[in-house]
This record gives structure tokens, C-alpha cells and sequence, in this order.
């Protein structure tokens, strides 16, 4: 049982780690701030989520995983509202989001 | 394992350093002090100074960036060209620097027991703190009971900073109770920001009231309590969040933390004691030093908290 509680826990933080990094390198590599923004707000929500989680089945049931999961409860609010904050910002300083002339 | 995460954090760290150095955007440099001083509270935490990384990560992270990209705001957000050539302070910075680093050659190993530091008096408190004040965290005891003089001149130092802040930028009372424009329509900033700024203040409150127990203390709880009100009033502006605090109200609790601080102290004095001396605050002396702890973290907490405010509304009542 407590090996199968591991191998979760490695899947849940490895994969976190994965989101995180793939935002990372979407920050640094897409055109225009809009872009950028939206890489690292959907994979850092996602991946300090499963982070977290990985966390929380190391912790098993104690204190710990319950801080944690107000953590994970405080995550989910603040980092989309940051974003959303970042975005409306940089909306009303008219930064130029980059558009295909074909699109829409 | 524990060497890579240092190594990685303090390589961040001067990664960062240089970055500050070489930024031109004072905004940038804003922020980037800011991760700064959350990549020194991680450092903090792996060095298990969990009560000084408290105060890193709300004080250096929290409060002191919102400091400065106010006062950005107040002035210009570009750095000056130097008119001089940089020559000169470059060979300062490296003279200063090669010292340094040849001081550190006789300095004891790193984390070693027998080095002066750990064998003066730090033993001593290590072991008989909690037996003497019955306060489990060794921090909050050698903070507010042993070293008591040390806590007392902190607070007055915060205390003349406010005061400084108030004599230098003046202050101007905000009868607007309207935000700007721009700022009316911000819908899902201003739900979560009064979705949270209740939790905000309980947080402040646990971190003061447990810092006996774990790590946290008047300081790190005025800082949170603070930065409650500032979030407050950066989402609803800050006439409405004077409302509710004014600033006459902040100025008498400035100098009633420091009060109640030194009142403790006299009030051991009139008991038979010595200044700070907890003992005869209780018939028993463990209880006489938790009681004076939590006087004394109560009194730095409301210090400062009101002087953090105080600067923050100076900054900003200067700004619209």
C-alpha cells in the first residue's frame, strides 16, 4: 500500500515539475505578452496543483497535508486572479497583442 | 542533496543580483528584488531559520516591494545614465569584495560546533529556555526574553522610522471616497481581494499568538496584519480603506506598541525586578516570563503593523 502511495505521489510531483517546466519555456518563447501569459498562468495553476498533491500523499493524514491543502485552496484563487490582474493591466497600458492579419 | 539546493538557490540568487545590477527598468528591478528576498527566505528555510524567513518572505517579498513600486510610481520608473565613468566604484566593489573574501578564510568551518558563535551563550539558551520561560520555540524566548533590550531598541528604531516617513512626506487627509476610473471595473480583483482579506488577518493573528509555539512573532504578524489593509486599499483605494483605519488612529497605536513594550519593562521595575525582568510579572517565574512575551510580541506587533501602514499611506496619499 505504501509503495503504491509513492508511485502516485512521484507521478503527481513529476508531472507538476513537467507543467511547470513546459510554462517556463512557453514564457520564454512565445511571441507577445499575451501569449507568455497565458503559457504560465495555465501550467503554473496546473502544475503547483499537482505539485501539491504529490505533497500532500507524501504527507498522509496529519497537519501537514492540511496546510497543504489550504495551500492548494489559496493557489487556486490567487495565481489566476495575478494573472487576471497582469492582463487587465496590460491591457489598459495598450500593450499590442501580436495578431495574424487572417485571423479573426 | 542539501548541497545542491543550496547551491542552486544562491546560484539563483546572484543570477538575480546581476540581473538587478544590470536592469535599467526600475520596475523590473522592483520585482526582481522582491525575488530577491523569496529566493532568500527559501535559503532561510534550508538553513531551518524559519522564524527570520517568515520575516524575509513578508517583509522583503510582501511589503517592501510594494514600497518601492509605489515610490516608482511617485518618481520615474527609468534609471539615470551615470555621468561618470564606472571605474572607480568598480575597483572599490572588487578591493571591498577580495577583503572580504580573504576575512572568510578564518572563519570556522561552516556549521562547525566548536566555533566561538555556538559556544558563547548559545547553549545556554538552548537548554534551559523552555524550561526557564516555558515558551517551546527557543526564537521567541531568546528574542523577546533574553535578548529583550535588543527587541525593545528594534521597535524603537521601526517607531522613529515612522515618524521619519511622517515628518519627510507630510500627509494629506483623502475625503474621495471614489477610486480612480480605471480601477472601478476591476470586478474579480476586488471579490477575491475582500474574499481574503479576512483570512489575511486571522493569519496575522495565528502568526502572533502561535509564535510561541512555532515560528512567527510580533513582527512577522504586524507585517501580515499591514499588508491585509494595503491589499484593501490597493482594491478598493485608499480612502475607503482609511475609513475604516484613519490615520490619527495609526499614529496613537505607533506609539502604544512601543508603550506597551517599555511598560512591561517598568512594570517589572515596580514589582521588585530588574527592567524586562518577566519573572515577578506572575507568583510563578515561568508564567510571569510567558506572560511578559506575550505583552512584549503584542506591543511590537501593533508597532509595527501601524508604522507599516504609516508608510504606506504616505507614499500614497501623495500619489492622487
Amino acid at each position: 500500500m505504501d509503495s503504491v502511495i509513492d508511485v502516485l505521489s512521484w507521478i503527481f510531483l513529476s508531472g507538476g515539475a513537467a507543467f511547470l517546466l513546459i510554462g517556463a519555456i512557453g514564457a520564454l518563447r512565445f511571441p507577445d505578452f499575451y501569449t507568455r501569459l497565458h503559457a504560465v498562468s495555465v501550467c503554473d495553476t496546473l502544475g503547483a496543483g499537482l505539485v501539491l498533491v504529490g505533497l500532500m500523499l507524501q504527507g498522509g493524514l496529519s497537519l501537514v497535508t492540511v496546510k497543504l491543502l489550504l495551500m492548494f485552496y489559496f493557489l487556486m484563487f490567487t495565481g489566476p486572479t495575478a494573472v487576471h490582474a497582469l492582463a487587465q493591466a496590460a491591457w489598459q497600458a495598450k500593450q499590442q497583442a501580436l495578431v495574424d492579419d487572417h485571423g479573426p | 542533496m542539501q548541497y545542491l539546493i543550496d547551491i542552486i538557490l544562491l546560484a539563483l540568487l546572484m543570477t538575480t543580483g546581476f540581473a538587478i545590477v544590470h536592469m535599467k527598468s526600475l520596475l523590473a528591478v522592483a520585482m526582481l528584488t522582491s525575488i530577491y528576498s523569496l529566493l532568500s527566505a527559501a535559503l532561510f528555510v534550508v538553513l531551518d531559520a524559519v522564524d527570520v524567513a517568515l520575516t524575509e518572505a513578508a517583509i522583503g517579498a510582501g511589503i517592501s516591494t510594494i514600497l518601492m513600486l509605489a515610490t516608482v510610481a511617485l518618481t520615474t520608473d527609468r534609471e539615470k545614465e551615470p555621468r561618470h565613468t564606472p571605474l572607480l566604484p568598480l575597483l572599490v566593489v572588487i578591493a571591498t569584495g577580495a577583503a572580504l573574501i580573504y576575512g572568510t578564510v578564518d572563519m570556522p568551518h561552516y556549521g562547525d560546533p566548536s566555533s566561538p558563535v555556538h559556544q558563547h551563550v548559545a547553549s545556554t539558551y538552548l537548554q534551559d529556555a523552555p524550561a526557564e520561560t516555558g515558551v517551546p520555540n527557543v526564537v521567541t524566548s531568546v528574542l523577546a526574553s533574553y535578548r529583550g533590550y535588543d527587541t525593545l531598541g528594534e521597535v524603537t528604531v521601526i517607531f522613529t522610522a515612522g515618524i521619519g516617513v511622517m515628518a519627510l512626506l507630510g500627509y494629506r487627509i483623502h475625503r474621495r471616497k471614489m477610486v480612480r476610473e480605471e480601477m472601478r471595473h476591476l470586478i474579480v480583483l476586488r471579490v477575491i481581494a475582500k474574499l481574503f482579506f479576512p483570512l489575511i488577518l486571522l493569519f496575522a493573528l495565528y502568526v502572533q499568538f502561535h509564535g510561541d509555539y512555532g515560528p512567527g512573532g510580533g513582527f512577522q504578524a504586524g507585517v501580515i496584519f499591514a499588508t491585509g489593509f494595503i491589499l484593501y486599499a490597493l482594491a478598493f483605494g485608499l480612502g475607503n480603506a482609511q475609513r475604516v483605519i484613519t490615520h490619527r488612529l495609526l499614529q496613537i497605536m505607533m506609539a502604544v506598541g512601543v508603550l506597551i513594550f517599555a511598560g512591561v519593562g517598568i512594570e517589572s521595575m515596580l514589582l521588585g525586578g530588574h527592567f524586562l525582568e518577566y519573572r515577578v510579572l506572575a507568583g510563578d517565574p515561568v508564567a510571569g516570563q510567558h506572560l511578559g512575551i506575550l505583552l512584549i510580541e503584542l506591543g511590537v506587533g501593533i508597532t509595527v503593523a501601524a508604522v507599516m501602514l504609516i508608510i504606506y499611506y504616505g507614499f500614497v496619499s501623495r500619489r492622487d
